[in-house]
């Protein structure tokens, strides 16, 4: 418990961001020359907080593995950022958006970190709107918005499908300015292979540069992880096939406590899997459930294509099970009323794990033109993975991995455990709680790397300015990169038979089997031994081509899913933990008898944040108690 | 399906590379390009031997890592696709195809498939921008946009940065490339204040990174997986000649 000081700010809630504001230390233009930050990442919030505080005068020093800042995967969000702005008068406000996302959570966030998120979404949407970012517009010329799962108000600015790659793109806009100022520096195709404490604070990383294979050491005085989630843990995600845990779990690894990791989303609708060689599944924006209706055929098996099928056999099972939200429920609720339906034999489709996303009732009332404009690029996107026009037969989806709500743990000013070193983002655990709502990941991320962490990390900067540049000669960058170099080589020279991704199919096969949708304590623990043998295996029987000293996919493929073995025992140590079904995380012993997740506020409220003991030893848990002052904690109910 | 893949192998930028021939028996018409790609590569592995280097992340359509010529075409036969979409329903059994990477001087080789394309990003950072401060931003609605120009905007602003555009020109311009940024910023208000120093910046920086001359022949918009238009070649025309 002492270990975990989350700086909540005095005073009302609606108070604590503008006193806290007021209050903090600052660094003086003069001396931010001086003070180094590394970011480490470019999607939404790496490139936001890099663009400010390069524009706040710090030296900053950014870090990605693609090969170019606009590829991280930001960029593949599709249905749009939300924001307070009340806009269509529909009563939305600053408490509303918070009082949604804190019940979107189940009760598992914090209320000040949440409370901020809103707060700060409408200038998000200001400054966005002033990079350029083309969002949809009414004939006036003013913003549309539309809605999102989990709420009643509209409150989603978009554009078309590809919200996140134009929101990314403001970013990367924002970036290349400062890139061209002097003041942030690019590093793309490098990873981090590990991070540097001195005298305990985080003041660099050890980073491969993947097309030369050189490692190489980076100084700073403060460091920033805007490193996404962990999704790709299931092998077959709506990730990118490179997204990767590895730069969060190396902070675990050095003393970051990790919170909430058994909190992963499972979005409802995706493509489903199509054979067994797929690498990836594609996410079909929740903005389709505005227009689209979910349903199965009455009977059993019913094997007839969807158009044959009149409407009184049809079974539109949200909008039965949940009249007042509809197909418009959380993700979580609706991805497990999917698995209820497939599971209990009423799915469709080849494998018979999917169910109908049904448009036709929509574009009768609405013409084919309008639905064309709201979804024109994911009608075509599905047509082109499937070969099924959506506009003349439904939609078949099924939930796949999407987001991970837990990360790194982070006090109020977005500091991880370790002093010095920052986690924003979908990196850090805060505020989507067991859940996170629609369009509000955007939002965070953006709101996080704009406006909060350049206004709250120069409260510990503040004490850096008598600090020089920091040397990476010390004996601490040449012990961690001696570290970082002898897993290199301990994983090129195993010479064993099988590839770095059949690992992590199979490693994923488990996780999605046993660690998915729902969970039970024997299947959590079958999974615990499983995955500790195939671990062993992989340490056996791995193959690598080549060396590090050279460009080596092998070897980045083969880092990541080692990492990824280590991080899915937490995940179920967590999620054996946690004895109770909240929000994404949904225990089978712990459920009303109409199926609904049962929440024990009286055990459970609060943030399990675990801190690693070494190799092979027990994780010690660390309790946040979250106390809601705000708001009262309900059932959460969709009904 | 039965595969015969031709694939460009090349060590470094300065090795002499060459096609190497590949034999697939087990290919899946409901594979993507890239994950036929990837079970070679499990084989090659298996064996102890180099597997083929391509960039790709996102595998749908929109991170613009992915690209390479296929049969003579980026991204492959597939109008308006990217590689990572390209499913192997589109290939005959038994057909041989032929991988290269993209060809042109500002874009050497890496490895491989991989190309170096961080001239994209030299263009951009010369001026692809607003210039607009964090915390300075007015009230979004006080900007009114037409939405048709806010429309047409979008549709320029969706370019993913992939170079297929380039390596589709037999000048290798990447004059697309550079007009989609400069329309999409003409078209709204919010752009129109830097568009001059824009516009000069870019287009100079373009030829300054050996990018050749636009000769109007329009097989960079025939090829490009998101179909931007040559409209917007026009429009940074007009553009560039109102700057000066």
């Amino acid at each position: 418990m002492e270990k975990l000081i989350s700086k909540i700010p005095e005073g009302p809630l609606s108070q604590k961001w503008t006193r806290y504001k007021a209050s903090v230390k600052l660094v003086n233009p003069a001396n931010r020359k001086k003070l180094e930050i590394i970011v480490v990442g470019t999607g939404l919030s790496g490139a936001s907080a890099a663009s400010s505080l390069g524009e706040l005068g710090y030296q900053v020093k950014v870090f990605c593995y693609q090969d170019s800042p606009r590829r991280a995967h930001s960029v593949a969000a599709q249905g749009g950022i939300n924001a307070a702005k009340n806009y269509q008068n529909d009563g939305d406000s600053v408490y509303r958006l918070f009082y949604d996302m804190i019940k979107g959570g189940d009760y598992r966030a914090r209320e000040a970190n949440v409370y901020r998120a809103a707060e700060v979404s409408n200038e998000v949407i200001d400054h966005f709107t002033a990079l350029g970012v083309p969002f949809a517009r009414d004939y006036g010329g003013t913003l549309d918005t539309r809605s999102f799962g989990g709420v009643q108000v509209s409150r989603t600015f978009y554009a078309k499908g590809q919200t996140g790659q134009q929101c990314l793109l403001g970013c990367y806009s924002s970036l290349n300015r400062q890139v061209k100022k002097g003041s942030v520096k690019m590093f793309p195709r490098r990873e981090m292979l590990d991070l540097v404490l001195i005298d305990g604070r985080a003041r660099g990383i050890i980073t491969r540069n993947l097309i030369t294979g050189e490692i190489e050491r980076h100084g700073a005085h403060a460091v920033v992880l805007a490193t996404g989630g962990y999704g790709t843990i299931y092998y077959l995600s709506t990730l990118a096939v490179n997204s990767n845990a590895s730069a969060a779990w190396k902070a675990y690894r050095k003393g970051a406590f990790f919170a909430n990791p058994s909190f992963v989303q499972i979005h409802p609708t995706c493509v489903p899997q199509l054979n067994e060689f797929q690498s990836k599944l594609t996410l079909m924006s929740e903005s389709l459930r505005n227009d689209g209706r979910m349903w199965v055929p009455k009977n059993k098996g019913d094997k007839r294509p969807a158009n044959d099928i009149p409407e009184e056999q049809r079974d539109y099972f949200l909008e039965r099970r949940y009249p007042a939200f509809g197909n418009l429920v959380p993700r979580d609720v609706g991805s497990r009323a999917i698995k209820e339906r497939c599971d209990a034999g009423f799915g469709v489709g080849k494998t018979g794990l999917a169910v109908n996303l049904d448009f036709r009732d929509a574009i009768n009332k609405q013409g084919k033109k309008a639905i064309e404009d709201k979804y024109g690029n994911l009608f075509e996107m599905y047509k082109t993975i499937t070969g099924s026009d959506p506009y003349n037969e439904p939609m078949l989806i099924y939930p796949a991995g999407h987001y991970t709500m837990g990360g790194l743990w982070v006090d109020y000013e977005l500091m991880t455990t370790i002093p010095g070193l920052y986690a924003i983002g979908e990196s850090n655990f805060s505020d989507h709680g067991a859940n996170r709502l629609g369009a509000s990941s955007l939002m965070q991320a953006a709101g996080d790397g704009y406006f909060i962490l350049p206004n709250t990390i120069s409260n510990y900067l503040a004490d850096q300015i008598r600090i020089p540049s920091i040397s990476t000669d010390k004996a601490e960058f040449e012990e961690t990169e001696k570290e970082a170099i002898g897993r290199l080589d301990k994983l090129v020279s195993i010479k064993g038979k099988q590839t770095a991704g059949s690992f992590h199919k199979r490693l994923g096969k488990i996780m999605w089997d046993l660690v998915g949708m729902s969970r039970n304590e024997a299947g959590l623990n079958k999974a615990l031994k499983m995955i500790h043998d195939l671990q062993d295996e992989f340490w056996r029987d791995l193959s690598i081509p080549g060396g590090w000293k050279e460009l080596n996919m092998e070897l980045e493929k083969a880092g990541r899913v080692a990492d990824f073995f280590e991080l899915a025992q937490l995940i179920i140590t967590d999620a054996l933990n946690r004895k109770e079904s909240c929000g994404a995380h949904f225990r089978e012993e712990y459920q009303t008898p109409d199926g609904e997740a049962m929440r024990n506020d009286e055990d459970f409220a609060y943030v399990a944040a675990w801190e690693y003991t070494g190799e092979g030893s027990q994780p010690v848990l660390h309790k946040e108690a979250l106390k809601f002052e705000e708001v009262e904690m309900k059932v959460r109910s969709y009904k | 399906m039965i595969l015969t893949l031709k694939i460009w192998r090349q060590n470094n930028s300065t090795a002499k590379g060459a096609f190497a021939t590949y034999k697939l028996d087990d290919v899946s018409p409901e594979m993507s390009f890239l994950e036929m790609l990837d079970s070679l590569n499990k084989r090659l592995v298996e064996e102890g031997k180099d597997p083929v280097a391509f960039d790709h992340d996102c595998r749908e359509g929109i991170c613009g890592s992915c690209g390479m010529y296929i049969n003579g075409h980026p991204h492959g036969p597939v109008p308006a696709i990217t590689t990572c979409h390209l499913s192997m329903r589109y290939f005959r059994d038994g057909e041989t195809i032929w991988v290269e990477p993209w060809r042109a001087k500002p874009f050497p080789v890496v490895k491989d498939l991989i190309v170096d394309r961080s001239a994209f990003d030299k263009i951009q950072i010369a001026g692809g921008f607003i210039s607009v401060n964090t915390g300075s931003a007015p009230e979004a609605n006080s900007i009114p946009v037409n939405k048709k120009n806010s429309d047409a905007a979008f549709d320029s602003s969706i370019c993913i940065g992939c170079g297929a555009c380039v390596a589709a020109c037999k000048n290798a311009s990447a004059i697309l490339f550079v007009s989609a940024k400069i329309s999409q910023f003409a078209l709204l208000p919010q752009g129109r204040i830097e568009a001059k120093e824009r516009v000069r910046a870019m287009v100079e920086k373009m030829d300054e990174l050996g990018f050749g001359n636009c000769s109007n022949t329009g097989a960079c918009e025939a090829e490009c997986p998101k179909q931007i238009k040559l409209t917007n070649i026009a429009r940074l025309n007009r553009e560039y000649y109102k700057a000066y």
